[in-house]
């Protein structure tokens, strides 16, 4: 004990900032975020003060604002359900196989990303429609694609492919094959050993790959409005809806359902913030 | 070994086989196929009416307007990316994690909802607009307020290529540096940057596609005007009301060249990055 004490009291060891440039670099960061992201989005939230809490509710609980969220979440749900498997099933094959063809599928997986949503929306509504590729078979079936609640889920689930399938696969890619190994050696055939053993291991980033995938569905718009038909009450997604109550120059019904999906999309961040938490200290304990 | 590996799970030859025919099918019809008939319905009626198409007077603006927007908007973000990335990588303050989440903000505030907040700023009615008119400044349904939309929409990409890369770089380089007297400019051009470099590429490449291909927030800002604030995209809507599919898929495959272009260079700057 006495020797602990008995060191002798170093200086408290300070980071100097020994870099140059760090008022200028931090300073054109805070002044760029405030223009152009800081201040535009208080202005929104200015609107919803200026509105006020019953205006405001006024505007968000009308039939046709309800009916909006409720297909805007609907299809969002379904295009979610969607790449939450597909996605999986990706991440998966691209990382446990090797075969011809693998690496431009992977490549692939970025399109969805790299393609503008209005160049997307048009392909799909014409590959759907009655005398696309995908329409042509499908009409005669009587599954009508375009302008329903499952075109809008096409086009929210093609926008949002890339999400599950680029969380999951630095994950998969980590995992320590010994842990399967043992689960074999063990007898655990090989289906207990994907539920039991690889997907709890992943589970975490399958479900923030998830929440982005959900987040980015709600918000989407160019690919959703050419497949929709956007009839109200009917295909009519909450941003298009926004977008109509500014055109008729109706702010406050724009600002109200804007501020909505703002409040969705903030809630959905910090709740992928926290699963993204727990997934890099999942992956440290899998590892 | 290989006695239990066919025992892991999707190890078998069956299991293996089913999986890769299903998410290869899956994706072909799903992702491919998509992007294939943006090309195949462009060229549908032969080369010459793609070339009318393209060299038609309003898709030449089109293409000329996002052109300009993306030229003022990328090498901003640039500059913005890596002031950001040089502020929170080789410095520590308080706020440091509160400043990255705010970098990140634009990505999860949906492009539409960006365009409301700048009409609700700068617009008629917005907060600055009076201002503005008083000023005889025309900001909204113009291109300076596509230009402020569409930086909204892709500041972050940059930030986010270059940022963990400066991080895990950490400052030992750029310290030894100091200490032998170089200046703040001469370390940055002569050590961080070189370091940098291909994530740099990188980020200005994603912002480039994704500047070329805003709709929702332009489409807010731009009011329409046919020959005068219809971007790219918004043109490829236009036509598509006009029923014109094959004109809409023309001006559509310019910018599937431009993601095509940035698929390709992703894939070569692979490895490169770090």
């Amino acid at each position: 004990m006495t020797a602990a004490t008995a060191q002798p009291a170093l200086p408290p060891i300070r980071a100097r900032r020994v870099l140059p440039g760090f008022t200028l670099s931090l300073g054109t960061t805070l002044l760029y975020l405030t223009l152009i992201v800081l201040i535009p989005v208080i202005a929104l939230i200015l609107k919803g003060v200026e509105m006020g809490p019953e205006r405001f509710w006024r505007i968000v609980s009308s039939p046709r604002a309800v009916a909006a969220f409720q297909i805007t979440l609907t299809a969002a749900a379904i295009a979610t359900l969607f790449n939450a498997i597909y996605g999986l099933l990706m991440a998966w094959v691209l990382v446990r196989y090797d075969f011809w063809g693998k690496r431009l599928l992977d490549a692939l997986m970025d399109v969805p990303f790299a393609l503008p949503t209005a160049v997307a929306g048009l392909s799909l509504t014409a590959l759907f429609s009655a005398n696309g590729w995908f329409g042509a078979v499908l009409h005669p079936l009587g599954v009508p694609v375009v302008y329903t609640l499952l075109g809008i889920a096409v086009a929210m689930a093609f926008t949002s492919v890339p999400f599950v399938v680029r969380t999951v696969q630095p994950v998969l890619e980590d995992m320590d094959p010994a842990l399967e190994q043992a689960a074999v050696t063990l007898g655990a055939r090989p289906w207990t050993v994907f539920t039991r053993v690889v997907f709890p291991a992943i589970l975490p980033a399958w479900l923030a790959g998830c929440t982005t995938a959900f987040a980015r569905s709600l918000g989407e718009f160019g690919a959703i409005v050419f497949i929709a038909g956007n009839l109200p009450f009917r295909t009519e997604i909450a941003a298009l809806l926004a977008f109509i109550r500014l055109e008729e120059f109706d702010y406050n019904g724009a600002a109200a359902i804007a501020l909505v999906l703002l409040g969705f999309a903030l809630v959905l961040l910090l709740v992928s913030n926290l699963l993204q938490f727990w997934a890099s200290r999942h992956r440290e304990a899998v590892r | 070994m290989t006695a239990t590996a066919t025992h892991l799970p999707g190890r078998s030859r069956r299991a293996e086989r089913t999986l890769i025919g299903v998410a290869v099918s899956l994706s072909l019809l799903f992702v491919a196929a998509p992007l294939a008939y943006i090309f195949v319905r462009a060229f549908s009626q032969g080369w010459q009416v793609y070339a009318a198409n393209i060299l038609h007077p309003m898709t030449l603006h089109a293409i000329w307007l996002t052109t300009i927007t993306a030229i003022v908007v990328v090498p901003v973000n640039v500059a913005f990316g890596i002031a950001a990335a040089w502020a929170v990588a080789k410095h520590r303050f308080p706020g440091r994690g509160i400043l990255v989440t705010m970098i990140e903000i634009p990505f999860s505030i949906s492009p539409i909802i960006a365009g409301i907040c700048y009409l609700l700023l700068y617009g008629r009615q917005g907060l600055l607009g009076p201002w503005l008119r008083a000023q005889d400044i025309q900001v909204m349904f113009a291109l300076p307020g596509i230009i402020l939309v569409t930086m909204f929409v892709t500041a972050p990409f940059v930030a986010r290529e270059v940022l963990p890369l400066m991080q895990a770089q950490g400052t030992e380089q750029e310290q030894a540096a100091v200490t032998l007297g170089a200046s703040g400019w001469q370390v940055f051009r002569r050590v961080t940057l070189p370091n940098i470099k291909w994530a740099l590429l990188y980020g200005a490449v994603l912002c480039t596609a994704r500047a070329v291909g805003e709709f929702g927030g332009v489409s807010v800002v731009s009011g329409n005007i046919r020959g005068q604030t219809n971007t790219l995209p918004l043109h490829v809507e236009l036509l598509f009301n006009d029923l014109n599919a094959v004109g809409a898929f023309a001006a559509a495959s310019t910018l599937t060249l431009i993601a095509l272009v940035a698929l390709v260079v992703k894939a070569a700057l692979e490895g490169k990055r770090g």
